[in-house]
């Protein structure tokens, strides 16, 4: 799903080289591209010599290197999601409490509070709680700043992506009361949900997951 | 049974009574407010007020900043919108809200220093004080308030975002901002007046 995604992501929105050569290309060339490009970029894991992020600086601008890009994100797990896409991840119906958790690594307060959900989220997912990190960091941030910034942290909750410019329309469907703002967070489990546009202390975190968890 | 019917006839009724006055807690304008005018010192070192502008019939206050990636992203459609409506009687005046000592990328010299890389048209004012922002309630940047000069005062028309795309200029489908100002010069109604879009938050 992911590569799916992260291809289409890749032909649409990456170097104008690239765009120029999907424009210029039949569908068995395509093909042909994708294929090349897996392989080149399989190549660049058997190596395996040198660090991801020296890899990333020093072929930054070439096809190889966006593919390399996307693909990495996608061993580390980030799938990438449009609203329709993550609405499912809003709405689950089952015995477990989620915190979806709205941020991005350029946002002050969204790092500052995210230690209080990771805590939480060792202490409490024995009780059947989740925690859903949906970042909206920009496209271009992704694998120079969003990929580090989670292994440094070595964060336990599932980071998602939300790449959707859409913002006026899925913002209200998330909460009809959210201005935009984040940091801000969703608790919810089968029968109720919360939403606030704020940053929240571990207390705070707590004292509103309690009333989902007893 | 009719106990029943009744009981859920008033929950609805409470229900949606809680809906409806639920108050619009966050502090700034609506529709149709009148917005205050200001006085802030533009990047010039001179003070700014909307005042200043007798001639114009509006204005697009747009809060913004140097360091948030949506601001960015929007700067050259910002630095557009004032070449486009300028002339027309529709000024942009950029406001920066953040605090330098917690952004310090925002400080007034690198306010300078910005509007003068990117060629700023219009006045790229400090609000220094943090006094501006909250009577406005912008929340993020950017934020847009479209003001029409009017009789009354100078009314808020249109609050929200610039467009629906901000990766991509290109990609822009709803021109939020331009439609209003198009509407508002030829005195038509203003079709979507409040948008909502993820920004960095204002630094206090």
């Amino acid at each position: 799903m992911f590569s799916q995604r992260g291809y289409k992501f890749l032909l649409k929105d990456k170097g104008r080289f690239i765009h120029y050569l999907i424009l210029k290309c039949s569908k068995q060339y395509m093909m042909d591209l994708r294929i090349l490009i897996g392989l080149c970029f399989f190549g660049l894991i058997g190596c395996g010599s040198s660090p991801e992020n020296k890899r990333s600086e020093e072929v930054a601008d070439s096809v190889i290197a966006e593919a390399a890009e996307v693909e990495t994100a996608s061993m580390l797990d980030f799938p990438v999601y449009d609203f329709d896409a993550i609405t499912t991840l809003l709405n689950k119906k089952n015995d477990t409490t989620y915190i979806v958790n709205f941020w991005a690594t350029w946002c002050k307060p969204c790092v500052e509070e995210l230690p209080n959900f990771e805590k939480t989220f060792a202490e409490q997912k024995n009780n059947k709680v989740e925690l859903i990190l949906v970042s909206l960091d920009m496209r271009s941030m992704w694998q120079k700043r969003l990929v580090p910034f989670v292994e440094k942290n070595d964060l336990k909750g599932s980071v998602v992506i939300l790449d959707d410019p859409k913002m006026n329309e899925w913002i209200p469907k998330v909460d009809q009361q959210w201005s935009g703002g984040i940091p801000a967070t969703l608790i919810y489990n089968s029968s109720k949900r919360s939403f606030f546009e704020q940053s929240m202390t571990y207390e705070e975190l707590n004292l509103e997951l309690r009333k989902f968890i007893n | 049974m009719k106990i029943f019917k009744t009981l859920t006839l008033f929950s609805v009724v409470f229900f949606l009574a809680a809906l409806t006055t639920n108050p619009d807690v966050a502090e700034g304008y609506a529709i149709g407010d009148n917005a205050t005018d200001f006085s802030l010192k533009n990047i010039d070192g001179k003070m700014v007020s909307l005042s200043d502008y007798e001639t114009a019939k509006g204005f697009l206050i747009i809060f913004t900043c140097n360091t948030c990636p949506y601001a960015v992203a929007y700067e050259d459609r910002i630095i557009a919108l004032h070449d486009k409506y300028a002339a027309n009687g529709v000024p942009v005046i950029a406001i920066n809200p953040n605090n330098p000592s917690v952004k310090p990328g925002d400080s007034f010299d690198e306010m300078k220093k910005r509007a003068s890389e990117k060629g700023f048209a219009f006045p790229y004012l400090f609000d220094e004080d943090q006094t501006v922002f909250p009577k406005y309630g912008a929340t993020r940047t950017p934020h847009v308030f479209l003001l029409e000069k009017t009789e009354k005062g100078n009314t808020v028309r249109y609050i929200g975002a610039i467009d629906d795309n901000y990766q991509d200029a290109s990609q822009v489908e709803d021109k939020y901002v331009e439609n209003a100002v198009d509407a508002m010069l030829a005195g038509k109604d203003i079709e979507v007046t409040t948008t909502r879009a993820i920004g960095c938050s204002i630094k206090v």
